[in-house]
């Protein structure tokens, strides 16, 4: 049964940044998978065919499986929004800067603005490659999609692979401030393990977003 | 005369008639400015200054002027307290400014800090916060055993940190979101640490965290601001205490199961 308290929870201050951090975490969580998979474009096209060929083939658990993400990915957006918007309206304009350099950073600063980047991002990035050119190539037999070719193609302008590698930067920024964050706002910021905690975030950061953007350099030498 | 070290000011300070005018920053010297005066002392001379004029003088709030009411806020240079490390504006001496330096003074400014004049702001969002839930229940009559109930020392520290806060505000205005978190998270987490503050633990964290939402406080980015201006230096793991504190309390606590008063 919905308490009152539980009614107030999901308008709160607090309860709706806790589903902030929860469903940014959960899309942190995807960008290791999705990262993973992609590495076996090092491997070759077949590796790389088979792979997304067998995520198709599960079919409606696929379906199942995008619905929430894309619901994940929609109440994240939603409610950093509205948060925000919120924020900007409850902030003091000052006629001087107010930072004292021990806090805000470039990364917390610009969290709206690498997460509308990212947004974009995400958008373009459906459309020229999931709903990309479908081109078809057997493998073993198998008639499968080849959507190795549609990526290492798309990679041959270098215009995309810059504003792939830009958006890149801009999820590594998001995600070395929004992965700590996340714990804090999640109230698990014990003395004992939060500077690791923050360390680990640039780990993260580090890792997915030079990951992809080296994906997508490769892609360019490799050609097709 | 001998030779002192006295200094000249230029200050801008923010004028303001009231709540609803519109207000500016006002050009004003100040000469003869001991180096051993606080920074209130220093607009005690401006304002005497404008006396002798039959000027209107700044207001500002002040109260202790010894680092514990939490009354003297003010923007210096676009710092809380002036920015310097654990101290109140009224403990900021003129030793840390140079003769001749410009020094900007406005108010602290947030949504939920309406400007009442000058340098003057309302920050009754506070009280109205702490009145929402930051309270025990004792028993009145004779003082009870200081050693009849047994709290782990590092525990009453950290209860004793969070309760450091003095409600100054520094957190709100200086915070890019104009949040109450680091206070709101100040008392709910001193509160929480101690045996004397369970029966209400629930209630508390509810209670303040609904009413400072109602106030026109904005939501917290993790920018860590509050922490980096506190004069006390209250950290922001006592907001992560009270965001577990608010989470535990939203989904276990139902009015009905509860019965109120002694029992
Ligand atoms: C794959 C994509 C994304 C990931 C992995 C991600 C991850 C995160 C994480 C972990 C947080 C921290 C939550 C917290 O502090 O409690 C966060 C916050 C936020 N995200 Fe995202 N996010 C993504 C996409 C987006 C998009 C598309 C937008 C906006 C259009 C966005 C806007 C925000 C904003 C405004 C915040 C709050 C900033 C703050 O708390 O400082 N994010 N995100
Ligand atoms: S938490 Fe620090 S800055 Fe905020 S009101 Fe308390 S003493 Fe002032
Ligand atoms: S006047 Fe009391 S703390 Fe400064």
């Amino acid at each position: 049964m919905m308490t009152a308290a539980v009614n107030h929870y999901f308008r709160s201050s607090i309860g709706r940044k806790h589903l902030v951090a929860i469903t940014g975490l959960l899309l942190c969580g995807f960008l290791v998978g999705h990262l993973s998979g992609n590495l076996l474009l090092l491997v070759g096209p077949d590796a790389f065919n088979i792979y997304a060929h067998k995520l198709i083939s599960l079919g409606p658990l696929l379906y199942v499986i995008e619905t929430v993400l894309a619901l994940v990915f929609l109440v994240h957006l939603y409610l950093a929004a509205r948060l925000n918007i919120e924020n900007r309206q409850a902030r003091g304009k000052y006629t001087l800067k107010t930072r004292t350099g021990r806090g805000t950073t470039l990364m917390s600063a610009s969290m709206p603005y690498t997460g509308v980047v990212l947004l974009v991002f995400i958008i373009l990035h459906l459309m020229n490659l999931k709903f990309g050119t479908n081109y078809q190539t057997q493998v073993d037999g198998v008639q499968m999609r080849d959507i190795y070719r549609t990526t290492v193609e798309y990679f041959q302008s270098p215009v995309s692979v810059a504003w792939y590698v830009f958006a890149m930067a801009c999820a590594g920024f998001h995600t070395a401030h929004g992965f700590s964050s996340a714990f804090q706002s999640l109230g698990l910021n014990f003395p004992k393990y939060y500077p690791k905690i923050k360390i680990i975030s640039y780990l993260y950061a580090v890792t997915i977003a030079g990951g992809f953007a080296f994906l997508s350099i490769w892609c360019y030498l490799k050609g097709v | 005369m001998a030779t002192t070290n006295n200094m000249t000011l230029n200050l801008k300070i923010w004028r303001q008639k009231n709540q609803t005018s519109e207000g500016k920053l006002v050009d004003y010297r100040v000469e003869n400015v001991s180096p051993d005066m606080s920074f209130l002392e220093m607009i005690d001379v401006l304002n005497d200054q404008l006396v002798r004029k039959g000027e209107d003088t700044v207001a500002f709030d002040h109260d202790c002027r010894e680092g514990i009411c939490g009354m003297c806020s003010m923007m210096i240079n676009g710092k809380a307290h002036g920015g310097f490390k654990n101290t109140t504006t009224c403990q900021v001496h003129m030793r840390l400014y140079k003769d001749g330096d410009t020094v900007v003074i406005e108010p602290f400014r947030a949504k939920a800090f309406p400007i009442v004049k000058d340098l003057t702001v309302d920050r009754g969002a506070i009280d109205k916060v702490m009145a929402a839930g930051g309270f025990i229940t004792a028993n009145t009559g004779n003082a009870p055993d200081a050693n009849a109930m047994l709290i782990p020392k590092p525990v009453a520290d950290e209860a004793m940190d969070a309760a450091a806060c003095i409600g100054c505000g520094a957190c709100v205005a200086s915070c890019p979101n104009g949040s109450g978190m680091l206070f709101m998270g100040a008392k709910v987490s001193q509160l929480a640490l101690l045996p004397q503050g369970q029966p209400e633990s629930p209630k508390r964290a509810l209670n303040m965290v609904y009413t400072h939402d109602t106030l026109g406080f904005g939501n917290c980015t993790t920018h860590a601001e509050c922490e980096a201006t506190c004069p006390k230096g209250i950290s922001i793991e006592h907001i992560a205490r009270m965001n577990r504190e608010y989470l535990k309390a939203a989904f276990t606590y139902h009015e009905k199961n509860r019965s109120e008063g002694a029992g």
